[in-house]
């Protein structure tokens, strides 16, 4: 088995149709019975951390899951609720076997009888699709059950998705007392593992920790999707080994036609091109500069945008997918866009946004159930620090031509985009499907 | 026996913002401008138990809770009553 890359993407065919469960089995061959143990140690051993914006140790959660007692549940989270995210959407539409076996195995491992998949209603047909064609096979000895995500951005987020699946409100709860990994879906320890981070764990229950680690570096081992928007505003996924320089793998940042690079997503950072460039792909590098790779998510603001207007529009659209259950949260993302849009849209002002504006950061951080006003955060404050030249040239001379131009990343209402996957193939489709959101 | 090292933490979706809390526990709770409570993350320091319990159990909303420390978190003396007020 070839460590190199694709690895994850290695099955996706040029025409970009899903790969069914023979063709999978074909390619990758049986999943191994993973009921003796044995796939925690190699879980640990591999170095796998959580692919859906955390990088938590993936086997630190599984060992609580274990020693919590009881019957645990796996859950498969692929509800991507990231407008700049598609990897989720590829890995479920494409490749949805990589994805049920990690989640099988993983059950097998912690002698779960239960695997939930969590996707919203346009992953449903294809998933459908593959679940039947699982259970006609009958080798997994687990059930698997599709649940239909939510269609808004917090929905993904652990405690909303137990929330969700245990019949109540589908929103972040405050978890201090009952973490999912102790007491989650039905009461039971849950193990929730985005999508991606299950794809790693059908390969890791194949070939083992060592072949994982061939592909990346040693403090940073195996590979990584990435869903890249390039300046002209198409997304495309792409699977990198860790520790390649982003530069290379998004085959160049031109500083004259990228404004700035936001990286880790919405609730993520924006980051200068240079640095950008010459940035390691890879969790602890990014948190070296300040930022985040999150979900994997990379994207390149063109040159002919305000950063501010575009802070601003981000920033309005996580105002409005916050689920208005906690104060600080509620009263402080409203503050920060009504400080934004004076900032990026309003008259020539001399107060001081900034100043305000990093007051807000202070007061909404660690202080919601969920970590959502702190991702929004994390955002405001990179464009501060980044941006600050803007941020002065807008304080004495008000908005720029630029913060005139439409929104450049998707925040809700705009048509379908397609996405370009791994290997360059265009089916737009079943890949407009991919991104499209309706706003709830 | 030792004594239990506790700290307080506030359930941000049952807290409506009462500011009961920050009247009974100045030391540990002030309120932020919309009137929602910032609390310590320090330990309950020794001597201010009864008035953490206290403010627990008069929150209207059940949001204030008392938890166990992680092992190995000590509490400090309290700061004197008074100056924590002005
Ligand atoms: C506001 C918010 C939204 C989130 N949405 C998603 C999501 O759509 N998909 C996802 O996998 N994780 C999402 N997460 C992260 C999950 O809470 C959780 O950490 C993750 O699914 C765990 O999987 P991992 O260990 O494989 O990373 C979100 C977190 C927050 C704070
Ligand atoms: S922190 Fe914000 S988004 Fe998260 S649960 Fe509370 S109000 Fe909702
Ligand atoms: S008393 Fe309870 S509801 Fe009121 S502010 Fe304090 S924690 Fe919130």
């Amino acid at each position: 088995m070839s460590p190199l890359l694709p690895r994850l993407l290695r099955g996706l065919g040029a025409d970009g149709a899903s790969i069914g469960l023979p063709a999978h089995l074909d390619l990758w061959g049986p999943l191994p019975d993973t009921r003796r143990g044995g796939l925690v140690d190699d879980v640990a051993d591999a170095g796998l951390r959580g692919h859906g914006g955390a990088w938590f140790p993936a086997a630190t959660k599984w060992r609580a899951v274990a020693g919590a007692g009881g019957r645990p549940v796996v859950v498969a989270n692929g509800a991507e609720g990231e407008p700049a995210s598609a990897k989720d959407a590829l890995l479920l539409e494409r490749l949805p076997h990589l994805v049920l076996d990690g989640a099988v195995a993983a059950a097998r491992a912690l002698r779960a009888e239960h695997v939930i998949v969590f996707a919203p209603a346009r992953r449903r047909p294809r998933l459908i699709e593959a679940i039947e064609a699982r259970r006609r096979s009958a080798a997994d000895g687990v059930s698997i059950e599709l649940a239909v995500a939510p269609d808004r951005f917090v929905a993904g987020q652990e405690t909303a998705v137990v929330s969700y699946l245990n019949g109540r409100s589908g929103l972040p709860t405050f978890a201090r007392f009952h973490p999912v990994w102790r007491s989650g879906v039905g009461g039971a320890p849950t193990l929730l593992h985005n999508a991606e981070t299950l794809a790693h764990v059908a390969l890791i229950a194949r070939f083992g920790s060592e072949w994982y680690r061939q592909a990346g570096r040693p403090d940073a081992p195996g590979t990584v999707l990435l869903t890249v928007t390039g300046v002209d505003g198409a997304p495309s996924v792409v699977e990198t080994q860790k520790g390649a320089l982003l530069g290379a793998v998004v085959g160049g940042i031109d500083r004259q036609r990228c404004r700035a690079v936001l990286l880790g997503g919405y609730g993520g950072t924006w980051v200068d091109p240079d640095t950008a460039s010459r940035l390691p792909v890879t969790e602890e590098a990014a948190r070296a500069v300040g930022a985040t790779f999150g979900a994997g998510i990379v994207a390149m603001l063109p040159h002919d945008r305000c950063p501010l207007a575009e802070t601003a529009r981000i920033a309005r659209y996580l105002d409005q997918e916050k689920a208005d259950q906690c104060g600080p949260c509620v009263r402080g993302l409203s503050g920060m866009v009504a400080e934004l849009d004076g900032l990026a849209f309003g008259a020539r002002r001399a107060g001081d946004a900034a100043r305000r504006l990093g007051q807000l950061c202070d007061l909404v951080e660690g202080r919601g159930a969920c970590r959502h006003p702190d991702g929004a955060a994390r955002l405001v404050r990179s464009a501060l620090r980044i941006f600050a030249d803007e941020v002065l040239q807008h304080q004495q001379r008000g908005p720029c031509p630029e913060s005139r131009a439409p929104g450049w990343l998707p925040t809700g209402d705009e048509a379908p985009r397609h996405v370009r996957s791994g290997n360059g193939a265009i089916r737009p489709g079943a890949t407009g499907a991919l991104t499209s959101r309706s706003r709830k | 026996m030792r004594r239990r090292v506790q700290v307080v933490v506030v359930d941000p979706v049952a807290c409506d913002g009462h500011g009961v809390c920050a009247e009974l526990l100045p030391e540990m709770i002030s309120l932020d401008p919309w009137g929602y409570p910032i609390v310590s993350p320090e330990p309950v320091p020794f001597g201010l138990d009864r008035e953490a319990n206290r403010a627990v159990a008069s929150c209207p909303r059940l949001a204030l809770h008392l938890l166990d420390a992680p092992d190995g978190v000590q509490a400090a003396a309290p700061p004197p009553r008074t100056a924590s007020r002005s």
